[in-house]
């Protein structure tokens, strides 16, 4: 940890195996470019997604309007901005959610491994486990209706073992490293090993995860929001707008096409930069694969 | 084997009596009075005394919980408040919908993914690998209900061999039946293939790099032999649990799929049942649909220790 030459050396090897992978990289372009629509909408969208304008509904894609319109008229490539500002705030908060809940519980689990916390952390997440996203998100939409918070309670519950589990496992094994055991021998607390030697050891691993569970999210949320227990009008979401597109689907067959592409595209750049990023944290797995 | 069956019956039967803990408190605990909240703002109150009193919901928190698990024990689910029929009688009818498109999707996605992952793995770094590896991830990427539109799209409207949504009814044949469930299940297959294709793939490369694969080979086993006698009944346990996993995957999403193609299934029953606020279906619909994640992932237990004897072992 003091010697200087490993600091100075990793973050540069690093740097150059990112430029050096092209999933790393596909996947950062694409991320980038949707988290900027996403930024720019607070700002600008080329038509106001508040206005209808029935008199140019169902527009293909023209000049004006790069992506058409919809069936009140309204910009699909504006609304496709504001709908990426959803989803990415959907999923930022739920996967938030799972790492501020689930990391501690898992770090305390390993920390007192085999004790009955330990035990009482492993099997409340088996139940969390038991019960699917969508299920979840159906009994509290049932009890509270449908709204973009409970969809991110929603997710963000699932989150939390996946959290739990990562960091308990990872954290087990550092329990046994030498450093660890030097710490304890100084007599330095379990929480305070876990916050100083552990938590720090394993946040590659989390980071990586943290990238999946947020494409995840985002394909929960879209799939919410389509069926109408996310999102609700007047904000746009893509899940929303493709469950707009399917009741026209004989009529403007291409309203369905671009949500679902943006979706695809994000999911895949955030996946792809997820599998990048887990090869450069691990030069192992690199030369391995 | 014996104690080990006992062991993980008992852990089953915990798991059922949390999840039913959970669904219960949520479901009845957390809205106030279910009563009121089903009837809405505007109800008298005397109707909603008269709900309150046919739910029972008059007696205590806890003896209404032990009313309703003895009930599920039995089978009985209760009466739903918006159709007036026992509960038990809707799923029943959507079950038969439900459950077949699941295994249908199930068997589809092992059916594609076993073959495309040990193509992959036995050419690893080939164009045939490289090509598995990028349509897969292009295929987790691709959310199943908008593939189930494309489908739609493609099959339904553009090429009509299929009918874009309903069902007929399995009076009307099995292969009517099959044929309208076919279009979804494939939505439901294509997203869950690519996975387990690409667990499969890295299980078969963890597999071929042990010491037992090349011992087989020094014995003069060819890399073929090596890999259909040795490496890939191995490999399969990562396999076995992503396949439970996904099955609770299927059945969850099956509820997204079926409003796609109108099918009358579980997931359109849940969705009038909240749009109704029929608290009864919904809970009874919640249960069953993690009942039966929680069976499985049982099953996928007792399997391992019947292929893998280290396991009854090392758990009992």
């Amino acid at each position: 940890m003091s010697d200087p030459q490993i600091i100075m050396e990793r973050p540069a090897g690093m740097v150059h195996a990112a430029l050096r992978s092209p999933s790393f990289m596909i996947g950062l372009v694409l991320t980038l470019l949707f988290t900027v629509a996403a930024l720019l909408s607070f700002v600008w969208t080329p038509f106001d997604v508040t206005q209808l304008n029935i008199a140019n509904k169902l527009k293909s894609p023209s000049a004006t309007h790069w992506l058409g319109t919809d069936a009140f008229g309204r910009d699909i490539f504006s609304m496709l901005m504001v709908g990426a500002r959803t989803s990415i705030a959907v999923a930022i908060v739920a996967v938030g959610i799972g790492i501020v809940v689930g990391v501690p519980l898992g770090l305390l689990a390993a920390a007192r491994h085999g004790s009955l916390i330990d035990e009482f952390v492993m099997r409340t997440n088996d139940l969390i486990f038991a019960f699917p996203a969508l299920l979840m998100a159906i009994m509290i939409t049932a009890v509270f209706g449908p709204s973009a918070l409970n969809a991110i309670i929603a997710i963000g519950i699932f989150n939390i073992p996946v959290f739990a589990r990562l960091a308990r496992g990872a954290a087990l094994s550092l329990w046994t490293r030498d450093y660890v055991l030097a710490a304890r021998v100084a007599g330095k607390g379990r929480t305070l090993i876990s916050a100083e030697h552990i938590l720090p050891n394993i946040t590659n691993l989390l980071i990586v995860q943290g990238t999946i569970q947020f494409s995840l999210g985002i394909l929960a949320e879209a799939g919410l929001a389509y069926v109408g227990l996310g999102t609700q009008p007047p904000l746009p979401s893509w899940g929303r707008m493709l469950s707009d597109a399917q009741t026209m689907i004989y009529i403007a067959p291409n309203l369905a096409i671009f949500p679902g592409l943006a979706i695809v595209l994000t999911v895949l750049g955030l996946n792809l930069m997820g599998d990048g990023m887990r090869d450069i944290f691990d030069p192992k797995l690199r030369r391995a694969r | 084997m014996l104690p080990f069956l006992i062991k993980r019956l008992i852990s089953l039967t915990l798991s059922l009596l949390a999840a039913s803990l959970v669904i219960f408190f949520v479901i009845e605990v957390v809205p106030g009075d279910p009563a009121s909240f089903m009837l809405g703002l505007n109800a008298s109150p005397d109707t909603v005394a008269a709900l309150r009193e046919s739910l029972g919901l008059n007696a205590s928190v806890p003896l209404r919980y032990w009313q309703w698990i003895t009930g599920l024990v039995q089978g009985e689910f209760g009466i739903s408040y918006t159709y007036k029929v026992p509960v038990g009688e809707l799923i029943a009818d959507r079950f038969w919908v439900s459950m077949p498109l699941s295994i249908y999707a199930l068997t589809l996605s092992t059916l594609i993914a076993f073959p495309v992952g040990v193509i992959a793995a036995a050419r690893r770094n080939s164009p045939a690998d490289v090509s598995i590896m990028g349509v897969t991830q292009l295929g987790i990427a691709v959310p199943n209900f908008w593939f189930a539109m494309l489908l739609v799209l493609f099959f339904a409207v553009s090429l009509r061999w299929f009918s874009a949504g309903g069902f007929p009814g399995w009076e009307a044949g099995f292969w009517a039946g099959m044929k309208a469930l076919t279009l979804p299940a494939i939505a439901l297959a294509l997203p869950q293939a690519s996975i387990l294709a690409r667990v499969m793939r890295s299980s078969l490369l963890d597999t071929l790099g042990e010491d037992f694969v090349r011992t087989a080979r020094a014995k003069g086993l060819t890399h073929r032999q090596a890999l259909w006698k040795h490496a890939l009944r191995n490999a399969l346990i990562p396999v076995l649990t992503i396949i439970g996993l996904q099955f609770s995957f299927l059945l969850a999403g099956a509820i997204i799929i079926e409003n796609v193609f109108f099918l009358p299934g579980l997931g359109r029953l849940v969705f009038q049942g909240i749009t109704q606020r029929d608290l009864i279906v919904v809970k009874s619909v919640i249960f069953l649909l993690v009942f039966a994640v929680i069976l499985v992932t049982f099953l996928v237990d007792i399997t391992y220790a019947v292929v893998d004897p280290r396991l009854r072992r090392r758990s009992a």
